[in-house]
């Protein structure tokens, strides 16, 4: 096995709700005690449906929310700790990649400015940076011209181009995707996926890539974290989650998604009622509520993360 | 407009090349830089005028004299014989530029050459104030926006305490207030005849109006995808700012100063037609309006000139404003196409 890269623990982020007068009301547990390891190389898939806390993991990775508790080890740093001038310089070894090509692309600025400015912050020389820049675009496969564009001027595949370009000018180790392509054209998105398989081959990059569809997730990951209100309950490897996922949810998740071909026979999951409100979450396990396999013990206490095999399961019956 | 002909028209422009392109095509703000640059140029010129055509001084105060008008001599001020006897009539507009051209006021002063100096005043008054409120404005606006929090709480606090008086109101009481003892700020001393009161008095009035705004875009702009592109990869504060926020505070900024220009303009002639903005013997638009109703029945031009100035002045910034609004605007960018 290779070397872990990043590694979390019992990482959190809570928000309060209400304003300066109304202290001490709801809190909203939007991600609780997450622990994970990131292998250098690999593609770590995370999935959940809207408002499991996914983004949110995905944002405190990067450090564009501050977790309420936990560590984020990152080179021998702790990222959730690190101070705010130490942790600008840091930033160049991991880097974000948004959901929305429309809105991460400042609409005032050319292509060439947009990608050249993480190097002009970490005080590249301009003619290194253009040179840079340059060959960026090219490897995402924008032509030449794009470098005096402006973003009104491309469409949204090809503003992702941009986006990942950016991402990559200041050769970062780890690359956090938050839904990188549900903003996209089917057609498209294939396109792109294999833009970010290509690109990982060739300059040796981790990803981790959050997403909701989950075709596009087994496209691209090596192991699949299953989120559900804000906890891990599955975390295997991408083949074996598809095909024998262990987790109830997982289940559920999975055979929502359609297959090709008459030859599958699994039966829908279909789950009763909504995701819980993530304030007043249910006690015991917080799929209880909705599990098809629900006994007592689920109603009163939490399973924790537990490795079974290859794969770490939080069920208290697990398949 | 063909699709062809739309598609070449935006190929590799900045969006403020655009909107330049577009503000150059429009009538609206064609009309309006003319009537504003005429309006201009004539206030500018003022002393010209004066000096070699008049052969006067706009303070210049003729209570004897006696000029010629079509080979009779008429007095400038003639003594009234009506009712008691009291009081004077100017003489009315000759129409002829050398003498008079819009009659004289109740001191025998020639209203064209105040007219003119009077522009002259209320347009570097209303230019100064906006200008005053529009940096203040962006300043307080970007600080609250950005920093969020307790300073953001300040200061929009602060502007609450301006915006809670009716702006006519606030106006009339500072004014009031520091033209009788002027202002001494550290070792900045203004006097009470000072044009800087005006101009401070006026430009801060309107500051909650333009601050507010502003402070709200940047509220949401900072939330936006790309300025949290620029904190993950690294840039700090003050070049998010300059950098991703500003270039995108300045389309609105662009809108706002023909208009706010506009209503510092107005404040000013208001404050200065209630005698607390321009202290006599300065003139401006606003005092000549209040010279002219004394003699609204016997010589209307004293006060219908300086009033249709500011009524063509105002009308021509807003209806720049709006032209610029719409050129900046993709949504409403179309409409005079189609």
């Amino acid at each position: 096995m290779s070397e872990v890269i990043l590694s979390i623990r019992g990482l959190a982020k809570n928000y309060e709700l209400g304003g300066a007068f109304s202290r001490g009301s709801d809190v909203v547990h939007a991600v609780e005690d997450i622990n994970l390891e990131i292998q250098e190389g690999e593609t770590l898939g995370i999935v959940g449906e809207s408002g499991c806390g996914k983004s949110t993991l995905g944002r405190m990775i990067v450090r564009l929310e501050t977790p309420t508790r936990g560590e984020i080890l990152f080179e021998g740093h702790d990222l959730a700790k690190e101070p705010k001038k130490a942790l600008r310089a840091l930033r160049k070894r991991f880097q974000m990649i948004f959901q929305d090509p429309y809105a991460a692309l400042n609409p005032r600025r050319q292509i060439g400015q947009i990608v050249e400015e993480p190097l002009r912050v970490h005080g590249v020389a301009k003619d290194e940076r253009t040179r840079i820049a340059k060959d960026l675009l090219k490897r995402v496969g924008l032509d030449e011209g794009a470098y005096e564009k402006y973003p009104h001027e491309f469409s949204g595949g090809q503003r992702q181009r941009v986006v990942i370009a950016r991402a990559l000018a200041l050769n970062p180790r780890l690359v956090v995707a938050d839904e990188p392509v549900s903003a996209l054209d089917v057609s498209i998105q294939a396109q792109v996926l294999n833009l970010f398989k290509d690109l990982q081959k060739e300059f040796g990059l981790t990803y981790v890539f959050i997403a909701h569809d989950l075709g596009v997730v087994r496209h691209v990951s090596d192991r699949i974290a299953v989120m559900y209100l804000g906890k891990i309950v599955e975390l295997a490897n991408a083949d074996d989650l598809y095909e024998n996922p262990a987790h109830p949810y997982s289940q559920a998740l999975l055979s929502a998604n359609p297959r090709m071909g008459a030859e599958d026979k699994r039966e829908r999951i279909i789950l009763k009622g909504d995701i819980p409100n993530p304030i007043n979450r249910p006690e015991g396990c917080s799929f209880n509520p909705r599990c098809p396999k629900v006994q007592d013990i689920c109603r009163t206490t939490s399973p924790e993360l537990l490795t079974i095999g290859a794969r770490q399961v939080a069920c208290h019956f697990p398949n | 407009m063909s699709i062809k002909e739309n598609s070449e028209a935006i190929f590799s422009e900045s969006p403020g090349k655009i909107a330049l392109r577009t503000l150059r095509k429009d009538k609206r703000s064609i009309i309006s830089l003319t009537i504003l640059g005429f309006i201009v140029a004539i206030s500018l010129l003022a002393p010209i005028y004066s000096h070699f055509i008049a052969h006067t001084n706009p303070f210049n105060s003729s209570l004897d004299a006696t000029i010629h008008v079509g080979g009779k001599t008429v007095p400038v001020l003639e003594a009234s014989t009506t009712g008691l006897g009291l009081g004077v009539t100017p003489i009315g507009p000759t129409w002829n530029p050398s003498s008079y051209f819009l009659g004289a006021d109740g001191q025998g002063r020639d209203v064209m050459a105040r007219l003119l100096y009077g522009g002259r005043n209320t347009l570097l008054i209303g230019t100064s104030a906006g200008i005053i409120c529009i940096v203040f404005s962006l300043l307080i606006g970007v600080i609250a926006g950005y920093r969020k929090g307790w300073v953001d709480a300040i200061l929009s606090r602060l502007l609450d305490v301006i915006w809670a008086f009716p702006v006519y109101l606030l106006a009339i009481s500072l004014s009031v207030v520091l033209l009788t003892s002027g202002l001494t700020i550290g070792f900045i001393h203004l006097g009470p005849g000072s044009f800087a009161l005006p101009i401070l008095i006026i430009g801060i009035v309107y500051i909650p109006y333009v601050a507010r705004p502003i402070r709200a875009q940047v509220l949401s702009l900072r939330e936006r995808e790309f300025v949290r592109a620029a904190v993950g990869i690294g840039a700090k504060d003050s070049t998010i700012i300059f950098r991703e926020i500003l270039p995108n505070i300045i389309p609105s900024v662009l809108v706002f100063i023909p208009i706010i220009i506009a209503l510092c303009m107005l404040t000013e002639s208001a404050l200065s037609f209630l005698s607390i903005g321009v202290q006599p013997p300065s003139a401006s638009w606003g005092t000549i309006i209040n010279d002219g109703l004394a003699l609204l029945y016997t010589r209307p031009w004293v006060g219908i000139a300086p009033g249709l100035l500011i009524v063509l002045t105002a009308a021509s910034l807003n209806l720049y404003g709006d032209a610029v609004r719409d050129a900046l605007d993709p949504k409403t960018r179309s409409r005079g196409d189609a």
